[in-house]
């Protein structure tokens, strides 16, 4: 199945994209997700924990994810 | 109650008109604004980003949330995104309730909220011609040089 992942701000900067697509099996968690993050190039800035949404809502690690997800992985907000 | 994303200045004045009703005997406007400084670097401007869908969601829920612990649906919230310079207003949020009490804690929740949830970023433009993401917490990430 495949998971869209968005990046933004910072993390969009370090790891060169804003958006990707993962082919994994299904079954697949979010944890799964930030482990294929990590290998990318640039993977090394992110924090050890970062925030992550699915569709739009924030997420644990052991969230299962189905086709077609949308995986945010949410820097530190600093809105207001 | 609304509560949204904007590209262009908030007009405060509106906002407080929105939120206007005989019932209510307080109304608060919060401003957020551009300060020139930060950990004692001088800022020149601040560029504001988010993921746009969430965002505008989770400001939608904080605002829902607010409106039942406190007792309001008198509510207006906007956040402003893009290149603003000093002193432009980043958010505005504008409460009316029968009671100040009710009007105060409702505004106080809505900006810490917002604060902590809401998928939002800015990137600080400083008077040396360099740029750096602010963290929660005033932590910082270098931005690479491209």
């Amino acid at each position: 199945m495949t998971v869209t992942v968005l990046l933004f701000a910072s993390y969009a900067d370090t790891l060169g994209k804003t958006q990707l697509e993962l082919d994994l099996k299904s079954g697949a968690t979010v944890g799964e997700v930030l482990g294929h993050v990590r290998a990318m190039p640039g993977a090394d800035h992110l924090p050890p924990e970062p925030l992550v949404a699915v569709n739009e809502r924030y997420a644990r690690r052991d969230q299962v994810l189905t086709a077609g997800d949308e995986v945010a992985i949410i820097p530190p907000v600093a809105g207001g | 109650m609304r509560s949204t994303l904007t590209d262009r200045p908030i007009d405060t004045a509106a906002l407080v008109a929105e939120v206007a009703r005989g019932a209510n005997g307080a109304t608060l406007l919060f401003i957020g604004t551009v300060r020139d400084v930060n950990d004692d670097r001088p800022v020149t401007g601040i560029e504001y980003s988010a993921y746009r869908a969430m965002a505008e969601r989770e400001m939608g829920e904080i605002v829902r949330e607010a409106g039942e612990k406190f007792g309001t649906a008198d509510i207006v919230v906007e956040h402003r995104l893009g290149e603003l310079t000093i002193g432009d207003a980043s958010v505005a949020i504008a409460v009316a309730h029968a009671r100040r009490g009710g009007a105060y804690d409702a505004s106080r929740y809505i900006i810490e909220q917002l604060k902590k949830r809401v998928p939002i970023w800015k990137l600080e433009h400083y008077v040396d011609g360099t740029r750096e993401w602010v963290g929660a917490g005033g932590q910082r990430v270098e931005e690479p040089v491209r």
